[in-house]
């Protein structure tokens, strides 16, 4: 999904992503939710959701991701699928499947879902129940099934770290027990509550290479019947990610209480005021706001990407990690080995070397909690 | 290449969707978390691709449709790649 026009007036959003919630039953350590998710305002009406939908889709919109929190929460979810379905979008649903009993089930596909996306945090019923601290496990291989059943194809979600990095091979043979269409092992990428826990996630170079290699031969074996993508995570590269594909270029995102945003950690940036779906529609927000012009094109650019001849495909990578690692938002993400900054990727990698993949002691990891964000 | 026999129907592959985007002037082929948005003759293929006519029917079609001949070597070739990035399946 790379089709916005590279001048002038920007393409559609042709990807939409209603976070509809960030209640979640689980407490996920690498969760990429705002860690103050706990005193973020009230959540849009069914009501309003539909009018972004409508909007949404007029301009372009095409595909539509249903996420969170847990979506499955919000019981005006098969509406919503369902007025997507009739407004002609192909509809996604990205859960951990707590919540998806087999009616429910039923009535999404009634309504037209398209597609879901089922996330697992390990191959083990131990570390799975640990790492999102509850009792899910047994529950995720019965949605599983159900999803079978369903003649959906099989997306299975996992996001990789330093704790169960190592059972990728485990992790890949569970997939292909369950029948899997395609497995996104997906390394974590450091915002929200991944950010404060990065010490603790972040895996090792022998890790991350033994994971490769054990991918990739899985990858021969299986051939096509069951497609593997895995997301390296961008700390081991010296090339930044085309974040989003460009801020403001493919993607909108529309918070649990209205706040539309470029990406969906794009809430830490700095000085910007996000519009409300409440308070503007979906065309102004997307070509007419300060918040998604803000890093739009190539003029907000500092040097080194400023002259860079690869921005124009990478667009100096990815402003939140930016942000986060040197505290202005416009410089180059850090990942680039030609960022004055790459110092602080390399050298957070370095402690994770140093670290080794010792059990954790000295740092806690901090359970995703809507009490620790509130002030 | 792979070959692929004319007597085969072919169809949209499961869990991919067809569609006209006016907004992009273009058909998109959608499909899990993705698009692929189809240049003219991919699109002539593919909107034919029902499970019910033949590929020999589809060259046909096409033939008459654009006036042209000897399409079944590049619809053949198409649909081969299509058969192999599960776009479409092939039905006996």
């Amino acid at each position: 999904m790379s089709d916005a026009t590279p001048a002038g007036r920007p393409g559609p959003p042709l990807w939409l992503l209603l976070e509809l919630t960030y209640r979640c039953p689980l407490h996920c350590v690498f969760c990429y939710n705002p860690t103050d998710f706990g005193s973020v305002g009230p959540e849009l009406e069914t009501a309003d959701w539909l009018r972004v939908l409508a909007q949404a889709r007029q301009l372009g919109a095409v595909q539509l991701g249903l996420s969170g929190g847990e979506p499955l929460v919000r019981d005006d979810l098969e509406t919503i699928v369902a007025a997507a379905h009739r407004l002609g979008f192909y509809t996604n649903l990205i859960t951990s499947g707590v919540g998806l009993t087999e009616p429910r089930l039923q009535a999404l596909k009634d309504g037209g879902l398209d597609h879901i996306q089922l996330s697992f945090q390990d191959s083990t019923r131990v570390l799975n129940d640990f790492l999102s601290s509850t009792r899910t496990f047994e529950l995720k291989s019965r949605v599983a099934e159900l999803i079978r059943k369903h003649d959906y194809p099989m997306v299975l979600n996992v996001v990789l770290h330093r704790l169960n990095i190592d059972h990728v091979e485990e992790i890949l043979g569970m997939a292909e027990r369950m029948g899997a269409d395609y497995v996104e092992l997906a390394n974590t990428q450091y915002y929200g509550w991944a950010w404060r826990n990065r010490g603790e996630l972040l895996p090792t170079r022998a890790q991350l290479q033994r994971a490769e290699e054990v991918t990739a031969r899985f990858r021969e074996r299986v051939g096509s019947r069951m497609r593997i993508f895995f997301v390296v995570p961008d700390y081991f590269e010296t090339r930044p990610k085309p974040c989003m594909s460009g801020l403001g270029r493919v993607f909108l995102g529309i918070a649990p209480d209205g706040v539309a945003l470029p990406c969906q950690a794009a809430r830490m940036l700095p000085g910007l005021a996000f519009p409300n779906v409440r308070e503007a529609s979906v065309a102004s927000i997307w070509y007419d706001s300060p918040a998604f012009n803000r890093y739009r094109g190539e003029s907000w650019m500092k040097e080194p990407c400023r002259s860079c001849p690869e921005r124009s495909h990478d667009f100096g990578g990815c402003r939140c990690q930016a942000y986060l690692l040197t505290g202005d938002a416009a410089n180059a993400d850090p990942v680039c080995d030609l960022s004055p900054h790459h110092h602080l990727v390399t050298e957070a990698v370095e402690r994770a070397e140093r670290r080794g993949t010792a059990p954790v002691a000295e740092h806690p990891l901090m359970f995703r909690d809507h009490r620790a964000g509130l002030k | 290449m792979a070959s692929v026999d004319t007597a085969v129907r072919p169809a949209i592959g499961r869990g991919f969707r067809l569609q006209w985007e006016p907004a992009q002037e273009a058909h998109v082929l959608l499909y899990p978390e993705g698009m692929v948005k189809l240049n003219q003759s991919a699109a002539a293929i593919l909107t034919r691709c029902n499970g019910r006519r033949t590929v020999a029917d589809i060259v046909t079609d096409l033939e008459s449709t654009y006036g042209l001949a000897g399409l079944t070597q590049d619809v053949c070739a198409f649909i081969a790649i299509a058969v192999e990035r599960t776009w479409v399946e092939l039905l006996a």
